[in-house]
C-alpha cells in the first residue's frame, strides 16, 4: 500500500522536493530570497509611458521610468519632491509679448508659463540592446536585417546590451511622443491645450507620417516642437499657455518620463513589431527596477536595475511615522527588494487563499473574505480578526481620493435645470439615499459619506461640522446625521410633487436610473436604491444596461440619473471641481462633466480657482464653489471609498500613498521570516490520500469476488 | 477518400464565411467601433480626435459591410468585414486591437492549454470507459445502480464547484499542489496536476453514463449472446467485442473534440491562472478586442470542421464496412 502511494505521488514529490512547500507556486530556488510577491488581475495594455494611464499599467512602469518629480512617500498632504530633477522647477510667467511678469501676477495677465527643468547628472539607463554599441561607438542593433531577428523572440535574446547617461533631450523626446500619430496618448488632447505648439506639432507629424512608406520610421528629432526645447545636456524648457500650476503634478507621472530616441529607432525597425518587440512591451528606464520578464499571461518580473543612480529612504515624515517604524530605514539606500514577482491572478478566491498561505505579501479584502479578515468593534473601529492576528497580519486603512456618486443629468426636463423646483427635487432625493446604511451594507463599512465633490486629503476639504453638506446633513452628537425623511418629503412637496405625485396632473413621478450592474451582488444594491426612493414615495425604474450603451446614453445626454465615479489624477481640488465645470460638459463638449452641470457663478469661480496657489484666498473660493454645488445638488454626493489592505508581518515600510506610483523601492521584506512561516503554514497533509487509496483497494476486493462468482454461475434461462 | 476529404474541405469554405459573418454581425450589433475605441483608450480624457485616430489606424473607420461611396467591387471590398475577414482564410490573423501579433500569441498560448486538455482528454476517456464498462458488467445490480446514481449526482454538480472544491481541499487544506499558477517545462507538472484531476473527475458523471448506455445497447446484441454461448469470459466479451463495436459512437464524441483541445478551457484556465487560449478568448471578449475574438472563433470553427473530418476518417478505421466516397 505504502509503495503504491509513493508511486502515485512520486511526480508530485519530485516537483515539490527542495526547501519550498509542495503547494508553493514559486521555484524552490527562490525560497528565502529577497523577493516581493504580488499579483495583477488584468494584463496591462500599455507599458509605453506616452500611453499608460491605468493603475494596473503604472504599477509596473512607475518602478521603471523616472519622471522629473515624485510624491514624498511619507509626508501628508501629498508633497511633490524632485526625482530625476535636481530641484522643483519654478514657473516663470510671461505676458503676450514675452516679457517676464512677477510671480504674483493675476492669471489673466499671464500669457505663458515657462518651466525650466534641470535634471541630475550621471543618471544612466538600464542595460538595453537599443543602447548597445560596437567598438566604434555605433549602435549595434541600429540596422538590423531580416535574418538578424530569426532567433530573436524576446528582448533578452539580444546578446549585447548597453547604456548611456540620461539627457534632457530624452525628456523632450517623450513630450514629442505625446503627439506621435501612431501613439494614442490619453493626455494629448488635454496637454495640447497647454503646451505651446503641441497641437500643431501633431498635425506636422501626421503629414510627415503620411509621406513615409508603410512601416517607415518617423524621426521626431527632425521636427522641433515650439513649446519644448533642450537648453543644455541637463536642462530642458517647457512653455505653457497661460498659468497652469497643476502641470507640476503631471511632471510626476510617467507621461513625462524620459525615453531615449535610440529606443524608438530600435523598436521601429522592420520585423520588430511582428515579434511583439515594442516599447509598449519592453520599457527602458532609469528607475530602481527593470522589467526582466514580461509574460502578462502568467507573470511579470521586475529586477533591480544594476545602473540605478541611487536614492535614499526618506528621513522625515508625519509625526506618527517614527513610532510606526516607518523611519527605521531613514537614509538607507533604495531599493531594498531585489526582485518583484507579479503573478496573474484573475479570481479572488485563489488570490485570497494564496495570501493566507504566505505566497503573496499583501492583499486587498473582497466582500467575501471581509468577515474572515476584519473585526468591526461597537464603536466602529476596525481591526483584524484573531485568526489574522495569529498569522501576524496587519490592517491598514485609508480613505481614497475618489468619489462614488449618482449624477443627475442637468439637461433632463424633470430632474435637471437650476430652477428652485428642480433643486428641491434633487435635494429631496439626496436626503432619501442613506449613505451610512449603504456603506454599512454594501461596502462593509469601507467608506465615508461624501459631503461634496472634494474627498479628504484634497486641499479645500473641511473636517467635522464645518465640512458637512447642510442641505442633506445636520451636525448632531458630534457627527453628521442625515436629515429626516419627513424633511425630504417636505422639499418634494415644495418641488411640486407632494407624496411623489405631480401636483398638477396627479400622476406619480417616475424616475429612471441608468446603471451597469451585472454582478451577482448588484440585485440587492438595486433593490436598496429602489427602496430609498420609495421612502419619499418616488418610483424608480432601473435601466440596467451594458457598458457601451451606458456610455452612449451619458454622451448623448439620454440618461436621467446615473451611477458614476472618479479617481484623482493628482491631489488638487481642480481635479475634482472640473467635473462640474460647465464648458467641460459631456454632451456636445465630450468633457468629464457627466452631469452636464452648468452654473455661471460656479464656472467663473472655477476659472479663478484653478490657477491659484493653495492658500486662504483659494480656500475661500473653493468653499463658495462647494456651497453652490451642494445647493444645486447635481450629484447625490455618494461616498469616498476606504481602502483596506492587509500585510504580512514580513512586509515592512508600508504607508498607503494614493498618489505615488513608485512605492516598490521603499518596501522591505524579511525573507527568512517569510520562508519559515510558509513552511509552518503549508505542511502537506497526506493521510486523506492514503485513506482514499485504501478505500479504492478495499472496493476492488469485493468487486473481484463478485466477478468470480458471476463467472462461475450457471446460465439462467431467460 | 481523398476526393471525399477535398469535397468536405470545400464545403467548409461557405461554413467559415457564414461563421465569420455571424461573428461579425453579433459583435458589431453590441459594439460599435466607437465603443471599441473608448474601451481601448480608457475612460478618462478620451477626445473625439483620439477615437477617430484609433479607428483609422485599425481600419475601423470604414463602413461595416457595404461601402456605398466606393466604386464597383470596392463597394464590398472596402469595408471592415471584407478587410478583416479575407486575410483569415490564409490564417493571417493580423494584430490585436491593442497591437499584439495574434498568431504569435496563439502559438505561445496553445501549449499551456494542451498541457491540461490533452491529459484530461486521454485519462478522462480511459477512466470513463473503464467506469462505464464496470457498470455494464454489473448491470442491473446494486453496483450498477449506485454507479448510475453517482454519475447523475456528479453531472448535476456545477463544474465551478469541482474547481473551487478541488482548490479548497487539495491546495488549501491538504497543501499538496499550488492553488493556481503555471510554469514552463517540467515545473508545469505541479500546476497542471490539480486542474487535470478536476477535469477528469468533473467529466466522469456525464461521460461514464453516456458510455454505459452505449455498452448496454451493444451488450444485448446477438453477437454478444453468441460470444457468451461459446464460453467466452465476461471480460473477454466486454473488452474484446462490446468495446470494439461500440467504437463508432465513442469516436463520434471523442475524435471531434481532439482538435478543439487546442482552444483550452474558458473557466478552468481563468481559475487556475493557466495562460492558455481559453483565458485568451475570455480576456479578448472582456476587452472587446474584436480582432482576437474573430480570430479565435474562426480558429475554433476550422478546428471543429477538422474534427468532423477526422471523425469520418476514423470510422473507416474501426468499421471496415464504411467507405468514404
Amino acid at each position: 500500500m505504502k509503495s503504491l502511494l509513493s508511486f502515485a505521488l512520486l511526480p508530485l514529490i519530485l516537483a515539490g522536493c527542495g526547501a519550498s512547500p509542495w503547494n508553493s507556486p514559486y521555484p524552490a530556488a527562490d525560497e528565502g530570497r529577497n523577493i516581493a510577491y504580488s499579483s495583477f488581475t488584468e494584463r496591462p495594455k500599455h507599458l509605453d509611458p506616452a500611453q499608460s494611464y491605468s493603475s494596473n499599467e503604472i504599477a509596473f512602469i512607475g518602478q521603471i521610468y523616472e519622471p522629473p518629480l515624485q510624491y514624498h512617500y511619507l509626508k501628508r498632504p501629498y508633497t511633490l519632491i524632485p526625482l530625476a530633477a535636481a530641484e522643483l522647477p519654478k514657473a516663470v510667467f510671461l505676458d503676450a509679448q514675452g516679457n517676464p511678469l512677477p510671480a504674483d501676477s493675476p492669471p489673466e495677465k499671464i500669457a505663458f508659463s515657462v518651466y525650466e527643468i534641470h535634471i541630475k547628472p550621471h543618471v544612466r539607463y538600464q542595460p538595453h540592446p537599443a543602447l548597445a554599441r560596437d567598438a566604434g561607438g555605433n549602435l549595434l542593433y541600429r540596422h538590423l536585417q531580416a535574418g538578424d531577428l530569426a532567433k530573436i523572440h524576446k528582448l533578452a535574446d539580444f546578446p549585447q546590451t548597453g547604456t548611456r547617461e540620461l539627457e534632457a533631450a530624452d525628456y523632450v523626446h517623450e513630450i514629442k511622443r505625446l503627439a506621435h500619430p501612431r501613439l494614442n496618448s490619453p493626455i494629448f488632447g488635454m496637454m495640447s491645450e497647454y503646451i505651446v505648439g503641441l497641437k500643431e506639432y501633431a498635425q506636422t507629424l501626421a503629414k510627415a507620417q503620411q509621406a513615409l512608406p508603410p512601416g517607415g520610421y518617423l524621426d521626431l528629432e527632425r521636427y522641433p516642437l515650439a513649446g519644448v526645447e533642450t537648453v543644455d545636456r541637463y536642462t530642458y524648457r517647457v512653455k505653457l499657455k497661460g498659468k497652469y500650476p497643476q502641470f507640476l503634478y503631471w511632471l510626476a507621472m510617467p507621461f513625462f518620463a524620459p525615453v531615449p530616441p535610440e529606443a524608438d529607432r530600435f523598436y521601429g525597425q522592420p520585423g520588430m513589431a511582428e515579434k511583439n518587440l515594442t516599447l509598449d512591451w519592453y520599457p527602458i528606464g532609469t528607475g530602481p527596477y527593470l522589467l526582466s520578464e514580461n509574460d502578462p499571461n502568467r507573470r511579470m518580473v521586475l529586477e533591480r536595475n544594476p545602473n540605478f543612480h541611487g536614492e535614499t529612504y526618506p528621513t522625515e515624515g508625519e509625526p506618527n511615522d517614527a513610532a510606526a517604524g516607518l523611519l527605521t530605514d531613514a537614509g538607507k539606500p533604495l531599493p531594498f527588494v531585489d526582485k518583484a514577482v507579479f503573478s496573474l491572478e484573475k479570481e479572488s478566491i485563489p488570490y485570497w487563499n494564496k495570501f493566507l498561505q504566505g505566497y503573496y505579501d499583501a492583499s486587498g479584502i473582497s466582500s467575501d473574505s471581509f468577515d474572515q479578515a476584519v473585526r468591526v468593534a461597537a464603536q466602529g473601529e476596525t481591526d483584524v480578526t484573531e485568526m489574522m492576528k495569529a498569522k501576524g497580519i496587519r490592517l491598514q486603512t485609508t480613505v481614497t481620493a475618489s468619489s462614488d456618486y449618482y449624477g443627475f443629468n442637468m439637461l433632463d426636463p424633470v430632474v435637471g435645470g437650476l430652477s428652485e423646483r428642480a433643486k428641491k427635487l434633487r435635494q429631496a432625493i439626496s436626503i432619501a439615499l442613506d449613505y451610512d446604511e449603504f456603506i454599512s451594507i454594501f461596502a462593509n463599512g469601507r467608506g465615508i459619506p461624501a459631503q461634496g465633490p472634494l474627498p479628504p486629503s484634497i486641499f479645500g476639504f473641511h473636517e467635522g461640522a464645518a465640512g458637512i453638506n447642510p442641505y442633506v446633513y445636520d451636525w448632531a452628537g458630534g457627527r453628521a446625521k442625515q436629515k429626516p425623511v419627513e424633511y425630504a418629503r417636505k422639499l418634494l412637496a415644495e418641488a411640486g410633487f407632494p407624496e411623489g405625485r405631480d401636483a398638477q396632473t396627479g400622476k406619480p413621478l417616475l424616475l429612471y436610473l441608468d446603471i451597469t450592474a451585472n454582478g451577482p451582488d448588484d440585485k440587492a444594491r438595486l433593490d436598496w436604491i429602489r427602496k430609498q426612493f420609495q421612502k419619499i414615495d418616488l418610483q424608480l425604474v432601473v435601466r440596467n444596461t451594458d457598458y457601451n450603451r451606458f456610455q452612449d446614453k451619458i454622451r448623448r445626454g439620454n440618461a436621467q440619473i446615473f451611477h458614476w465615479g472618479w479617481n484623482a489624477d493628482y491631489p488638487d481640488p481642480e481635479n475634482f471641481l472640473f467635473l462640474l465645470y460647465g464648458p467641460n460638459a459631456r454632451v456636445g463638449k465630450e468633457g468629464e462633466n457627466s452631469a452636464n452641470y452648468e452654473n455661471t457663478e460656479f464656472d467663473r469661480l472655477f476659472e479663478r480657482m484653478k490657477n491659484m496657489d493653495n492658500g486662504p484666498e483659494r480656500q475661500q473660493i473653493i468653499d463658495r464653489m462647494v456651497e453652490i454645488a451642494r445647493r444645486d445638488a447635481p450629484w447625490i454626493w455618494g461616498f469616498h471609498p476606504k481602502q483596506y489592505a492587509l500585510y504580512h508581518a514580513w512586509y515592512r515600510n508600508i504607508k498607503p500613498n494614493l498618489m505615488a506610483n513608485n512605492g516598490l523601492k521603499y518596501v522591505r521584506i524579511d525573507a527568512e521570516l517569510r520562508a519559515r512561516k510558509r513552511r509552518e503554514w503549508n505542511q502537506p497533509v497526506l493521510w486523506p490520500l492514503g485513506l482514499l487509496f485504501l478505500a479504492l483497494g478495499a472496493a476492488v476486493v469485493p468487486a473481484v469476488m463478485v466477478y468470480r462468482r458471476k463467472e462461475r454461475m450457471a446460465a439462467r434461462p431467460s | 477518400m481523398i476526393n471525399y476529404i477535398l469535397r468536405r474541405l470545400l464545403y467548409a469554405i461557405p461554413i467559415l464565411i457564414g461563421v465569420n459573418l455571424l461573428t461579425f454581425t453579433l459583435f458589431f450589433v453590441v459594439n460599435t467601433p466607437d465603443n471599441m475605441a473608448r474601451i481601448h483608450l480608457g475612460v478618462k480624457h478620451v477626445t473625439p480626435d483620439a477615437i477617430a485616430k484609433w479607428k483609422h489606424e485599425r481600419g475601423y473607420d470604414k463602413p461595416l459591410m457595404w461601402n456605398g461611396a466606393a466604386e464597383g467591387a470596392q463597394k464590398a471590398a472596402d469595408t471592415i468585414f471584407f478587410e478583416k475577414s479575407v486575410r483569415m482564410f490564409a490564417f493571417d490573423f493580423g494584430r490585436s486591437d491593442e497591437g499584439r501579433n495574434i498568431s504569435y500569441d496563439i502559438r505561445t498560448r496553445m501549449w499551456p492549454s494542451l498541457a491540461i486538455a490533452l491529459p484530461v482528454f486521454a485519462i478522462g476517456l480511459l477512466v470513463n470507459i473503464t467506469f462505464a464498462m464496470l457498470m455494464a458488467f454489473f448491470r442491473a445490480t446494486y453496483i450498477d445502480f449506485a454507479g448510475v446514481v453517482l454519475c447523475v449526482a456528479m453531472m448535476s454538480i456545477s463544474g465551478l464547484f469541482y474547481i473551487i472544491g478541488g482548490q479548497y481541499l487539495i491546495s488549501k487544506l491538504l497543501h499538496l499542489t499550488p492553488i493556481s499558477g503555471f510554469d514552463g517545462g517540467l515545473n508545469a507538472f505541479k500546476f497542471v496536476v490539480l486542474p487535470m484531476a478536476i477535469g477528469v473527475i468533473g467529466g466522469i458523471g456525464a461521460g461514464s453514463r453516456w458510455y454505459r448506455t452505449i455498452f448496454l445497447e451493444e451488450a444485448t446484441r446477438d453477437y454478444v449472446r453468441t460470444a457468451r454461448a461459446k464460453g467466452l469470459s465476461e471480460l473477454a466479451v466486454l473488452f474484446g467485442h462490446v468495446l470494439k463495436n461500440a467504437m463508432i459512437p465513442i469516436l463520434t464524441g471523442a475524435v471531434v473534440v481532439i482538435p478543439l483541445l487546442f482552444m483550452g478551457s474558458l473557466i478552468s484556465e481563468s481559475f487556475f491562472g493557466i495562460p492558455g487560449l481559453g483565458s485568451y478568448t475570455i480576456d479578448a471578449i472582456n476587452a472587446q478586442d474584436f480582432a482576437i475574438v474573430r480570430a479565435m472563433v474562426f480558429l475554433g470553427s476550422v478546428l471543429y470542421i477538422v474534427g468532423l473530418i477526422l471523425t469520418d476518417i476514423s470510422y473507416t478505421l474501426v468499421d471496415p464496412r464504411i467507405r468514404l466516397e
